[in-house]
């Protein structure tokens, strides 16, 4: 088939094929005859091969769990986490409160004073998990790249609060001054090797 | 009939319960893993070394279980109704030979429990009595689903019973006994199986409705009604509905097996593992049609049944009468 067919938008014209559909049988001996048809034609035994075939194949798709976990995407939103500076290990967040505001179920709440040195300090900094939908704005419009979202998805607790205390939300200054700390790619960010991956669309148009 | 005739009984009795209980738990477990397999899954992988002590783990779980009997059901048939099932399923394996005789420290073992003159008689008979525990399951358990599935059970009753009996008159007129122990010596120059195809084509099919296995699974049919007549049940009185099931499976084996398919042949060891292979054969051949084929509605059992394979039992029985009498 070439490309003009699809174009071609006045229905009937093309050639498609259609599938054939036999009559529904009206007497009893066309019913009889489709019967013997279905019984000796061995579709039976079709199926019992392909499931025969798959399990000699054992090509197995499980994934095991708790013992095996499936890669995540870069876009990946679960748990925020707060980020620090590469060098001198201070935080990120300047309180500018924009992920507050723009956030769409008012989940995040943030509480900032201005310290000794004149600038700005967060001293109160909350998510309420029960309330966030994971939209990920917040790491969007955060102009200094401090709130982004990690890889934590196994959020099973007692308490949803659990996840976000500021401190367990922040990466650690350790793991910021030896330059551990994993930057968040975020919104369009393309999955590694996916240049290799993408096939050409099957559709001619 | 003398005392060591009587203990004898007792220890092949309780040998039997015992096999064909945990047998019953391996079955579920090959199930799954079979089931698993044929749909690229793994199956049961954390208890114990590839879930091998799942089975302990349902073992467990169903004995220490409530037993729950509801309002509004009929308490007397609803706890009775389980038991006729298991209860029924190892009765019927009274008259099955398992292995052939053998000979242990001098003595020599004949591990049938009883060789009764009417042994395919009886073992139909019991085995079909066995249905009586769905159908009275579900009826008092206060619950249209099981009341569905009760129906169901009294449809397929009516159908299969009909199947399995003409099936198996073909190769009890060739015969001419109704022992299984019979049945299997007669098939030393050649199986059943080649001298009645017909018959064992329709015993088969029969086999299926009878179990309630997969093409006919109507009387438990998750998709449709729930657990159909277990669903009310909890606890071991649904693991004595599971027990019976499993157990049914592997004696209906055994006679297909036995009357079919040359059951253990000569008597020798090999003829015992021989007889072993085809029951774990056919067991599978349950396991695998589960896997692949959908389910019929019961109209289309009853249609099958009553209009397809009793006309074509009864064409066989005909004209294996005129092949013996000419």
């Amino acid at each position: 088939m070439s490309v003009e067919q699809f174009q071609d938008r006045n229905v009937g014209k093309q050639n498609y094929v259609t599938v054939d559909i036999e009559d529904y049988p009206v007497t009893g001996m066309d019913k009889f005859r489709r019967v013997c048809r279905r019984t000796f034609r061995g579709e039976l035994f079709v199926g019992l091969w392909v499931v025969l075939r798959e399990m000699f194949k054992f090509d197995i798709h499980t994934v095991q769990y708790p013992k095996e976990k499936l890669p995540l995407g870069p876009r990946y939103r679960a748990i925020h986490q707060m980020q620090r500076l590469w060098e001198s290990g201070t935080e990120r967040c300047i309180g500018c409160g924009l992920c507050e505001k723009i956030c769409i179920s008012d989940c995040i709440r943030m509480d900032t004073r201005i310290d000794e040195n004149s600038r700005k300090e967060v001293t109160q900094y909350s998510i309420n998990l029960g309330r966030c939908i994971f939209c990920g704005y917040c790491a969007e419009v955060c102009p200094e790249l401090a709130i982004v979202h990690g890889g934590e998805y196994e959020n099973a607790s007692e308490q949803r609060a659990h996840f976000t205390l500021y401190e367990d939300m922040l990466t650690p200054v350790d793991d910021a001054i030896a330059q551990k700390q994993k930057e968040f790619p975020g919104f369009g960010a393309i999955t590694p090797y996916e240049d290799e991956r993408v096939t050409k669309t099957p559709l001619a148009y | 009939m003398d005392v060591a005739f009587i203990i004898e009984t007792i220890i092949k009795i309780v040998v039997l319960l015992l096999v064909f209980s945990a047998l019953a738990g391996f079955g579920t477990y090959f199930e799954r893993k079979v089931l698993a397999f044929m749909q690229r899954r793994l199956g049961p992988m954390h208890v114990g070394p590839y879930g091998l002590l799942q089975i302990a783990a349902d073992g467990v779980k169903l004995f220490t279980k409530e037993d729950i009997i509801p309002q509004n059901v009929v308490a007397p048939i609803f706890k009775i109704a389980p038991v006729i099932t298991a209860a029924t399923a190892f009765m019927a394996a009274a008259a099955i030979p398992f292995v052939p005789e053998f000979t242990l420290f001098g003595y020599t073992v004949r591990p049938i429990i009883s060789d009764v003159n009417i042994g395919v008689l009886y073992v139909v008979g019991v085995m079909a009595i066995g249905l009586y525990g769905p159908l009275l399951g579900g009826m008092a358990s206060a619950n249209k689903w099981s009341l569905i599935s009760a129906a169901r059970a009294a449809s397929v009753f009516i159908s299969y019973e009909v199947v399995t009996g003409l099936a198996l008159l073909a190769p009890i007129m060739l015969v001419g006994s109704l022992s299984l122990i019979d049945m299997n010596n007669y098939q030393s120059d050649g199986w059943m199986i080649w001298s009645q195809p017909v018959a064992f084509i329709l015993f088969v099919i029969a086999t299926f409705a009878e179990t309630g296995r997969t093409p006919f699974h109507l009387i438990a049919n998750d998709h449709e009604i729930i657990d159909g007549f277990g669903t009310e049940y909890s606890g071991m009185r649904w693991g004595l509905f599971f027990i019976g099931e499993y157990a049914n499976m592997f004696f209906i084996s055994f006679v297909t097996a036995l009357i079919f398919l040359g059951g253990f042949g000569d008597g020798s060891l090999l003829g015992a593992l021989a007889l072993l292979g085809k029951v774990a054969f056919l067991f599978f051949f349950f396991l695998w049609t589960r896997a692949a084929w959908p389910d019929v509605r019961p109209d289309q059992l009853m249609w099958l049944c009553w209009k397809v394979l009793m006309p074509i039992a009864i064409l066989n029985i005909v004209v294996t009468g005129f092949i013996v009498m000419f």
